[in-house]
């Protein structure tokens, strides 16, 4: 049973290493399905880790189970004591020097690993993004290109023909995060006074998930990444909506005067209105992402409306109070939030 | 003297004295063995109360977007499970077992400094005290407890006043300053008892290995729990007197907290396990019936392990942005400590090879400690490849990681210690077949639990979060997860049922019923309060060996 349940386990996480394909991750955060360069290069390693360690694991696996069967107390009578073997140079030499050896590998391996990802040369056209984490969302600037947005990533997909990796500029506005989307990369920390950088280059497009990985507050486990790998004509498309103010029709409505009038304003921006603040997220182009709260809910009309009564419904500590809107006031904030496409 | 006792006090050979008169006795003891037998028991409470905190989490983990508990009551469970599972569990139990055997394992009356070692002990349970406390006085006046919430590493700035209102995050700080004060007096009782009162004959090259691991322990907890505590008065001076080490929003820096606690955190674990190095290389080779395999090469390699363990620790920070130079050395010394670490691993199988294997419990809870720290070891060579660890740290892999060697290694040695000596320290045996049921049961929730754990860390769940959304594929691995925690606890249950029966009902044990080598097993069970009538006088590894085979002694050899 001991052999049983132990080789079920490790021959599992080997299966899933070996075996699993980018076209049917068993997950959609599986970390050996990668469709990016670092991605890609962490799961040759760890195949080749997962190999030396497996084979280590079969080799003294079945010594200690040899020993165990073979060396069993066999007849209750016989009380006389085994022979006392006090030791073996020869033996012990071996078994330090051939672990030596086996390290020695597993670490030329990894450096190169470590210097190809960690020192990877920024391409000139690369696209440049800076990731800053907050309780419990994130913002994303794009400097070169004027956009703010929250919360959907979006960057352009990178193929051999066009390769166009995006370089992340990872920053902290209050306590620790950490930027993990396992299929394109391994996770970086957002510390606070402490700039950090990643890159990923993915080869496909479609929408990749993660979530923060570093506890960060009471809402750590609603802090969810969603990556939107575009092709480079939607991606331009994209950059070229959001680079616009707020498309609002001349009248100012209703929704729109209680937006400017309450606390709203002290956190959120929308772009072309008096709305300029940036302790939340911008939302200038709210109705063109498809989740609010940080993935936390869908973009439904609904959802929205649920939020702005009482975001603790959804996220319990978030840092949105409930601004303690009537009905009617609810329904005009909505409907304005709702213009903003 | 005795003489005028016998005189004061004619009955009290034939009847035990009141119970308040025995309490008062246990509160203002310096023996040795009772502090170690109160450190046990203390630590006992704190396991439990730890494995509650670990099952609520599970209860909330079963399935996704389950609401067993809020998310607030959910980060305290984790804070609190793991604070109180290292500081006040483990660590604890550990002391305990190291104030009660070594001086009986050198032949000596007591430790060095009897008196220190009651006030360590006094330290660690006053810590615990104020830990707890936080459920009841957190928020103070406020009148609404609140345990600590900031996860048991506390990562700056989250600790700060602006992250962390109210006193939660004091009453962590301070307990771990408490419990660090009884932590290093411990240590330093350790290391002046190992060097200075072995019994004659007794070198250091004849010391029992559990002498010489805990030795080596001591050392470390010496250099590492001084920088924890002292990162405990800088944070408390950046909350209160306006200091900002940490105080990220002043300029200060949260990544120095980070080192400050891994340069602590990591060879914590070596504190943890080498005591528990010490049990396997005891309980082994008895239950073989063969020597110690190599014991010059196992003594070496504990303190290679000492030595290279102080120089681990960014390990635990290869995802806050080193330089690739930095992440490649702490590569090469992760990877580095295994070497000593397998050729522990090697020595216990040569022990095994050629023996007559009996398979009591002590000795069923140390082969799978083998088997389990085999893999504990090759998942922590896969988490010290750096670039494996970006996507591996911080998330369900590195818990199920930690847990095979904490619970895998270090509580399967613990739990094979207590049966083993169980009888030295009640005079009683366990019960054999309680004992084999709560191996079992123990085995199956341990594998249930932490085998299935690593898979979806692989699928990409981070810890501590308290839900997770259905659909990611982590749904059926949390809910076996959970399923193995009631195996757990049963095991747990049997274990303290056959404490309390065997106590009281268990057959009178005698002073050697493994029919062992080491010193403790010279005097009755329990030792009398001096331990020895005479102080023994040894020629070799194993005296009692020489005692039973005079026609073969191990002094021939050594």
């Amino acid at each position: 049973m001991i052999i049983v349940l132990r080789a079920v386990v490790l021959l599992s996480g080997a299966a899933l290493a070996v075996f699993a394909q980018p076209a049917a991750p068993l997950s959609p955060t599986n970390i050996f399905a990668p469709v990016s360069t670092p991605s890609q290069s962490i799961f040759e390693l760890s195949r080749f880790v997962l190999m030396v360690t497996g084979a280590i694991f079969i080799v003294v696996f079945s010594l200690l189970v040899y020993a165990v069967v073979k060396f069993r107390k066999r007849s209750a009578g016989d009380a006389r004591e085994p022979a006392q073997v006090y030791g073996s140079n020869q033996l012990e030499l071996a078994w330090t020097v051939i672990p030596i050896l086996i390290v020695v590998v597993l670490f030329l391996a990894t450096a190169r690993v470590i210097a190809d990802i960690q020192n990877a040369a920024r391409p000139s056209n690369a696209i440049e993004v800076t990731v800053i984490g907050h309780q419990f969302w994130w913002e994303y600037r794009y400097p070169s290109l004027k956009v703010v947005t929250a919360n959907e990533l979006h960057i352009p997909v990178s193929d051999s023909a066009h390769p166009t990796p995006t370089f992340l500029t990872l920053l902290s506005a209050d306590t620790d995060h950490s930027f993990w989307v396992p299929r394109l990369a391994g996770k970086t920390d957002l510390i606070p006074n402490h700039p950090n950088h990643t890159w990923v280059d993915p080869h496909a497009t479609g929408l990749y998930l993660g979530q923060c990985a570093q506890y960060c507050g009471t809402q750590h486990a609603k802090m969810l990444l969603r990556v939107y790998v575009q092709t480079r004509d939607e991606f331009d498309r994209w950059i070229q909506q959001q680079s616009q103010p707020a498309q609002l029709n001349g009248t100012i409505s209703e929704g729109r005067r209680i937006f400017e009038r309450t606390a709203c304003i002290n956190c959120h921006a929308v772009a072309g209105t008096v709305a300029n603040g940036t302790f939340g997220p911008d939302l200038t182009h709210l109705m063109s992402r498809d989740t609010i709260a940080s993935g936390a809910a869908a973009n439904t009309p609904e959802n929205l409306r649920r939020w702005i009564k009482d975001p603790s419904v959804i996220k319990p500590g978030s840092k949105m109070p409930a601004m303690g809107l009537s009905g009617p006031e609810l329904n005009a904030v909505s409907q304005y939030l709702e213009t903003l496409r | 003297m005795a003489t005028t006792e016998s005189i004061a006090m004619p009955l009290s050979d034939t009847s035990p004295p009141p119970l308040v008169e025995r309490l008062h006795q246990w509160v203002t003891t310096v023996d040795h063995k009772r502090l170690g037998i109160m450190y046990i028991l203390y630590a006992l409470v704190f396991l439990v109360f730890g494995g509650v905190e670990a099952t609520i989490m599970r209860i909330q983990l079963i399935r996704p977007l389950n609401d067993f508990v809020s998310p607030r009551v959910f980060n305290r469970m984790f804070t609190m499970h793991g604070t109180t599972m290292i500081f006040f569990a483990a660590m604890p139990i550990l002391f305990g077992f190291a104030n009660y055997l070594i001086p009986l394992m050198i032949g000596a009356r007591d430790m060095a400094f009897p008196r220190l070692n009651a006030f360590s002990f006094w330290m660690t349970a006053f810590g615990g005290l104020l830990l707890y406390f936080s459920f009841l006085g957190g928020d103070g006046l406020y009148g609404a407890g609140n345990a600590p919430d900031v996860g048991w590493f506390a990562y700056a700035p989250l600790t700060s006043q602006t992250f962390s209102r109210g006193h939660s995050t004091d009453f962590w700080i301070l307990s771990i300053l408490v419990s660090g004060v009884g932590s290093i007096g411990v240590a330093i009782n350790i290391i002046t008892t190992v060097l200075c009162m072995r019994c004659r004959g007794m070198t250091l090259g004849k010391l029992p290995l559990l002498a010489w691991l805990n030795l080596i322990m001591a050392g470390l907890v010496v250099l590492a729990v001084s920088p924890l505590t002292a990162a405990q008065l800088m944070l408390l001076v950046d909350r209160y007197l306006g200091g900002h080490f940490f105080d990220t929003q002043a300029g200060g820096s949260a990544v120095m907290w980070m080192h400050f606690f891994w340069i602590f955190g990591h060879p914590e674990v070596y504190v943890l396990v080498l005591p528990a190095f010490g049990f396997a290389s005891e309980i082994i080779p008895v239950f073989s019936r063969k020597t110690i395999f190599g014991y010059p090469i196992m003594v070496g390699a504990t303190i290679c392990i000492g030595f290279i363990s102080m120089s681990v620790w960014a390990h635990h920070m290869f995802t806050v942005g080193m330089s690739a130079a930095g992440n490649t050395f702490f590569v090469l010394t992760t990877m580095a400590i295994a070497v000593p670490t397998g050729i522990k691993i090697f020595n216990w199988l040569a022990t095994m090879w050629g023996g007559q294997i009996h398979f009591q419990t002590p000795m069923l809870f140390c082969i799978a400690f083998l088997f389990q720290f085999l893999i504990a070891g090759l998942t922590g060579i896969m988490l010290g490849s750096a670039p494996f660890n970006w996507h591996l740290g911080n998330s369900y892999f590195v818990i199920a990681h930690f847990h095979y060697v904490i619970v895998g290694g270090i509580l399967f040695t613990l739990f094979g210690a207590f049966y083993y000596w169980f009888p030295k320290m009640s005079g009683r045996m366990y019960n054999e077949t309680l004992g084999k049921l709560h191996f079992w049961l123990f085995f199956l929730g341990f594998h249930l639990t932490f085998d299935f754990m690593h898979v979806p860390g692989i699928l990409g769940m981070p810890r501590r979060i308290y839900t997770y959304e259905p659909g990611r594929g982590w749904d059926i691995w949390n809910l076996i997860v959970t399923i193995g925690v009631l195996f757990q606890a049963a095991g747990m249950l049997v274990f303290l049922g056959n404490l309390l029966w065997s106590y009281w009902r268990g057959q009178v044990a005698g002073s050697d019923p493994w029919d062992a080598w080491t010193l403790e097993w010279s005097t009755t069970s329990p030792p009398p309060a001096y331990n020895f009538a005479s102080l023994p006088e040894v020629r070799s590894r194993r005296p009692l060996w020489d005692l039973k085979h005079p026609e073969d002694p191990d002094w021939q050899y050594e």
